[in-house]
């Protein structure tokens, strides 16, 4: 094919690119630079890093941190024993099916299911212990921002480990690696590519969660992701909104940069 | 590669087969003539018999929209594309769409009825002289709390109350900036439009220390959740407390002494009506006592029309939670418009209020 057509067809995903992806991107920044009154400044850099947003950006990181490492924990061995069934396919499914089911109605669901008088404290009515306070802590905040997020640290780790040559695990056993030792040498450096992908799915948007945090912890934690609803709903100050926005998406690029460059360097 | 193709051509039929039923419903219930009239309104705010009744009366076929935010319908009127006759935002919402020339004048010789609504609701900072806006409803800021639940002597009938030890870890509030720190200053015997730095910094310290009393900070839910009788006690808008109130007889609800907010929900024209005569009618229509009143049972809000409130049944116009007493009434204030730059600080206090822990 000359090269002249073949650009040709190139042209719809560079219109994508630039329409979808540079450009909001780059109005986003654009707008960063503006006030409320919409006169030019760096004030809103100023004000990020004041004492307000930057224990929103420490809260932010830690629970973001907390919730990956939770849904690894889980995925992890969830993911190897979906190699080891039967019916690898039909768990597969059951476990995106969740995500089939709108967010919102998810989390209200959490709402009855947590509540005083929800289906957990009649259990632990009954066995005893008393109703608690489940709803609005952070327990019951991680909790169901793992649910939400555990197919999409399931299903990397699931391909990495599907991909992985059986016969290097029979390899290691029969060269007399304890099971322990098999796995920390052998089956998890090579499926450390999925366990980074896995993350990064988890990792990114559980910086920005904004819904769950007012309705599963009615508001007790707050991050970065509410104070952006704040600014673009309610005070309309886009430019301090854009601001959190674009410091969210340097951070971003310096993870990918962070899991890319690792991976680059151990070939 | 033959099935992928099928399975597209398959979504392509299923989903122009919608748009064509759409098409037909739509022209099979009159929606498709020139004499119609879009209402874009809060859900279920407004007696359906009575939409009936301005149909059978006029002619016109009415269109009946829905939003949940203020902020939501003037980001969908400022869009355009929409050809909405009336819509029903709340007073500070009022204040905007008119600084950006979304609304229209209304012709105050097609209102008639105007006459009927009560003068402490007409001529307000949001709209001197109404020359955008008739108010709809109104209502006040106050508490919602179940006497089983809140420790004996509480009444409420002071913000204070909240401040009660004994609440610790069974209030609710609603999720607004305007609100929380509104009570905050109103507490301490300041406006709730107050900016000065010192009041606003005295406020936060307070609110502060209520921190061990709240339970949680939320939006809509709150209604499901205090009627669910999840909390004690709750500062909610009187609309919802008039909800709440009929999902679980045993709350009640009290506006505190010291004061607090009013606000409006008002009737405007956008900017992108298109039956400015019919938009008219319709709002003579809802101005008639009669109608006002029917509408208010209905709604469970407190109307401004004060020549509806003698048609309304005994125990809802003597009900002092909804149509308060004079003295109280005077220290009720309406939202200012502070500014793009102090409403961003309020905020901003108020994420500082959220983000203080236990």
């Amino acid at each position: 094919m000359p090269v002249r057509s073949r650009n040709f067809f190139l042209v719809p995903y560079m219109l994508w690119i630039i329409l979808f992806v540079a450009a909001p991107i780059a109005l986003i920044a654009y707008r960063s630079f503006f006030d409320v009154e919409g006169s030019l400044t760096l004030d809103n850099y100023a004000r990020f890093f004041t004492p307000v947003y930057l224990r929103m950006t420490f809260s932010s990181f830690w629970y973001a941190f907390l919730i990956t490492l939770f849904s690894l924990l889980i995925a992890y061995p969830a993911a190897w024993l979906l190699t080891r069934t039967k019916h690898k396919q039909l768990w597969l499914l059951l476990i995106i099916l969740p995500t089939w089911i709108n967010l919102l109605l998810k989390v209200y669901a959490f709402l009855g299911i947590f509540g005083t008088y929800g289906a957990i404290n009649k259990f632990l009515e009954w066995i005893g212990i008393g109703t608690q306070q489940i709803l609005f802590t952070d327990f019951s905040f991680v909790f169901v921002s793992v649910y939400i997020f555990i197919p999409f640290m399931i299903l990397p780790i699931f391909n990495a480990l599907e991909e992985l040559n059986p016969s290097l695990v029979f390899a290691a056993r029969d060269l007399g690696a304890s099971a322990w030792t098999t796995f920390r040498r052998v089956v998890f450096p090579l499926t450390l590519d999925g366990v980074k992908a896995g993350c990064q799915a988890v990792f990114i948007p559980a910086l920005s969660l904004f819904m769950i945090t007012r309705l599963v912890a009615g508001n007790r934690v707050i991050t970065l992701g509410t104070a952006i609803e704040q600014h673009f709903l309610v005070t309309q100050d886009w430019g301090m909104g854009s601001t959190i926005a674009v410091f969210l998406i340097i951070v971003m690029v310096l993870i990918m940069f962070a899991a890319g460059q690792r991976k680059a360097g151990s070939r | 590669m033959k099935s992928l193709i099928r399975s597209f051509a398959a979504i392509l039929v299923a989903a122009l087969g919608c748009l064509y039923l759409a098409t037909y419903l739509n022209t099979s219930e009159g929606y498709s003539g020139s004499n119609t009239l879009t209402i874009y309104n809060w859900g279920d705010y407004v007696d359906p018999e009575l939409l009936e009744k301005f149909q059978k009366e006029t002619g016109i076929t009415v269109i009946y929209q829905t939003f949940d935010s203020n902020e939501a319908m003037m980001t969908k009127i400022q869009q355009g594309g929409t050809t909405y006759d009336v819509a029903m935002p709340s007073e500070y919402a009022i204040d905007k769409m008119r600084q950006e020339n979304l609304l229209l004048p209304l012709d105050q010789a097609k209102l008639p009825n105007l006459k009927h609504i009560d003068e402490r609701f007409l001529d307000l900072g949001f709209d001197k002289g109404n020359k955008y806006s008739v108010p709809y409803f109104w209502g006040t800021v106050g508490v919602v709390f179940n006497p089983e639940l809140v420790p004996e002597g509480l009444t409420f009938d002071s913000w204070d109350d909240l401040w009660d030890p004994r609440l610790g870890n069974s209030l609710m509030l609603v999720d607004g900036a305007r609100e929380v720190i509104g009570f905050g200053l109103n507490s301490l015997g300041y406006s709730l439009n107050d900016t000065n730095e010192a009041h606003l910094q005295e406020t936060l310290a307070k609110l502060q220390t209520l921190t061990p009393n709240v339970k949680a900070i939320v939006g809509d839910e709150i209604k499901m959740l205090l009627a669910g009788e999840e909390a004690a006690a709750g500062v909610v808008w009187s609309g919802d407390a008039a909800e709440i109130m009929d999902e679980n007889d045993k709350l009640d609800y009290v506006i505190p002494k010291e004061g607090s907010n009013v606000w409006f929900d008002n009737m405007v024209i956008p900017r992108t009506a298109s039956n400015l005569d019919g938009a008219h009618k319709f709002m003579n229509f809802m101005l008639d006592p009669a109608n006002a009143a029917q509408n208010a049972e209905y709604v469970g809000y407190s109307t401004p029309n004060k020549d509806a409130i003698p048609l309304l049944p005994e125990e809802i116009s003597s009900d002092e939670r909804f149509y308060p007493p004079a003295q109280l009434t005077s220290r009720l204030e309406v939202y200012n418009n502070l500014g793009k730059r102090m409403l961003s600080h309020y905020n901003e206090l108020f994420l500082e209020f959220k983000m203080h822990r236990k």
